[in-house]
């Protein structure tokens, strides 16, 4: 009679996300911060994008010590990373209980050509995309929840701007188009044509979508939620900043009062210092981490 | 026109939003104590009661619709909305506006693997049984002799009534079934006109 991981309660955490910052924490005390400071949800970690760019070496899932203690820690939903394409780390993430896995170009690809079978799970899935293509690939492959990738670790703000521009303008461009063009439309983009119709039809993506990938600041924040997306992911921008708690709080009121630029002003006062950004073109191609996804 | 206000702090105000403008009632997103004004109703959505509840501490925001509500203005909370309108939850000392005599469990039924959806029936609602989502949805383990009990589903209560208080443990808002939605319509017409 119960119907349980049906498409409707997978995708339906994730509406209940919106409006809310997603955290990334590496440990208990760093979780409550994030719960304390309004959090919808965390994202646990054994290091944060700035430290595993810094430490380069392969990248894995965190070990399930850290995860579990999370879990013990907070009430909010706790999300985890597995690497793209490994779905033993995802079917270890699942049986841990995480409500949610990341299939994160964050962490260290284990396959160059496919990802995780996403629909043979109960947790429901989230999945970077950089345009709409790849953001209707994931779906296809279940994903019940989309975010751009934007350059994890960076605290610069400039991909995650490009890959949600990219994303809009890629809907709004299928919503104008006749219906004989959307099979060489899907064609082009690499993207199921039912998903295309769909997104046509709509205007919009059939899961949420959330921005992340450099998100470091409440303007950020408030910048990527009048860029259209749903809520906001923060990765290293809180705990490598000089004042976490504070700032945490900041991001999370600019998520709800986005269109209020006097709220803006008064909470970007005295946040400390905040993560060190890095330049993209620094970057060394090889370094990306939003090339990596199929 | 009736209109309706929608706490949009964070969650699924959205799918509130669109259920009530079906229905033919003006919507009005609510962020603020100052948006309270001109609205015949307030819904509080799912979404995270924590933190939905950390803004409605600020500014006694919260304490103004704990206010409203004592007057009869009518609230109704789906899932985080139900924690946050309870007097007592469990295990938990966050904050909650403390209007319905009603102890709530979080997360009751288990994490995110063990949320579900089935058909459960309503009282006062004629038809089908209404098809109820739960996500890590919480239910009552005690209500007091004010609170009338309109669902249950496996002897969990889950669709609780305290006079101008309406209170779900599931998400009528992610289906096309706006039943629930004109329940609390009619209450608003009872409380209100």
């Amino acid at each position: 009679m119960a119907e349980i991981a049906s498409w409707k309660v997978k995708t339906g955490l994730a509406e209940m996300l919106k409006g809310g910052v997603i955290m990334d924490v590496t440990t208990p005390e760093q979780a409550k911060i994030a719960e304390e400071a309004g959090a919808c949800s965390v994202m646990a970690l054994e290091r944060v994008p700035a430290d595993i760019r810094a430490a380069g070496g392969v990248a894995r899932m965190a070990d399930p010590t850290i995860i579990k203690k999370i879990m013990d820690a907070v009430t909010i939903p706790v999300m985890a990373k597995a690497r793209i394409g490994h779905f033993v780390e995802a079917q270890i993430l699942e049986a841990l209980g995480a409500d949610y896995i990341d299939e994160s170009e964050v962490l260290t690809p284990a396959d160059d050509l496919y990802h995780i079978d996403k629909n043979k799970f109960k947790v429901p899935f989230v999945c970077g995309a950089r345009n709409l293509g790849e953001a209707l690939r994931r779906i296809g492959e279940g994903a019940a929840m989309i975010r751009t990738k934007g350059e994890p670790g960076t605290g610069n703000v400039v991909e995650a701007v490009r890959h949600m521009r990219t994303v809009m303008a890629e809907i709004r461009r299928l919503t104008t188009m006749p219906k004989e063009e959307l099979m060489t439309a899907a064609k082009e983009m690499a993207a199921p044509y039912d998903l295309v119709q769909y997104v046509a039809e709509h205007g919009k993506l059939p899961v949420v979508n959330f921005a992340a990938g450099g998100i470091a600041t409440p303007a950020d924040a408030a910048l990527m939620m009048q860029l259209g997306c749903d809520g906001i992911f923060v990765g290293s921008g809180i705990f490598k900043s000089s004042n976490p708690a504070k700032r945490a709080r900041a991001i999370v009121l600019a998520t709800t009062h986005y269109n209020d630029p006097d709220m803006l002003a008064k909470l970007s006062e005295e946040l400390g210092e905040a993560m060190p950004g890095l330049e993209i073109s620094t970057i060394a191609p090889a370094e990306r981490m939003q090339d990596r996804g199929w | 026109m009736k209109t309706i206000g929608v706490l949009a702090i964070q969650g699924a105000f959205r799918e509130h939003r669109k259920t009530l403008e079906k229905l033919g009632v003006a919507v009005k997103e609510v962020r603020s104590r100052e948006d309270l004004e001109g609205i015949h109703g307030l819904i509080i959505p799912g979404g995270e009661s924590t933190a939905i509840g950390k803004q409605l501490e600020m500014n006694d925001f919260g304490g103004t619709i704990t206010k409203m509500a004592c007057q009869g203005f009518p609230v109704f909370g789906t899932c985080a909305g139900m924690i946050l309108l309870s007097k007592r939850i469990d295990e938990s000392n966050q904050y909650s506006l403390g209007l319905m005599d009603t102890l709530v469990k979080r997360n009751a039924f288990g994490r995110q693997i063990a949320s579900f959806e089935a058909d459960i029936p309503i009282k006062g609602l004629t038809g089908n049984d209404v098809r109820a989502v739960f996500i890590r949805a919480p239910y009552v383990l005690e209500a007091g002799p004010q609170v009338e009990i309109l669902g249950e589903y496996a002897g969990k209560i889950v669709f609780v009534r305290q006079n101008n208080l309406l209170a779900s443990a599931f998400h009528p808002e992610l289906t096309d079934d706006s039943r629930v939605h004109q329940f609390f319509l009619d209450m608003v017409d009872q409380y209100q006109l």
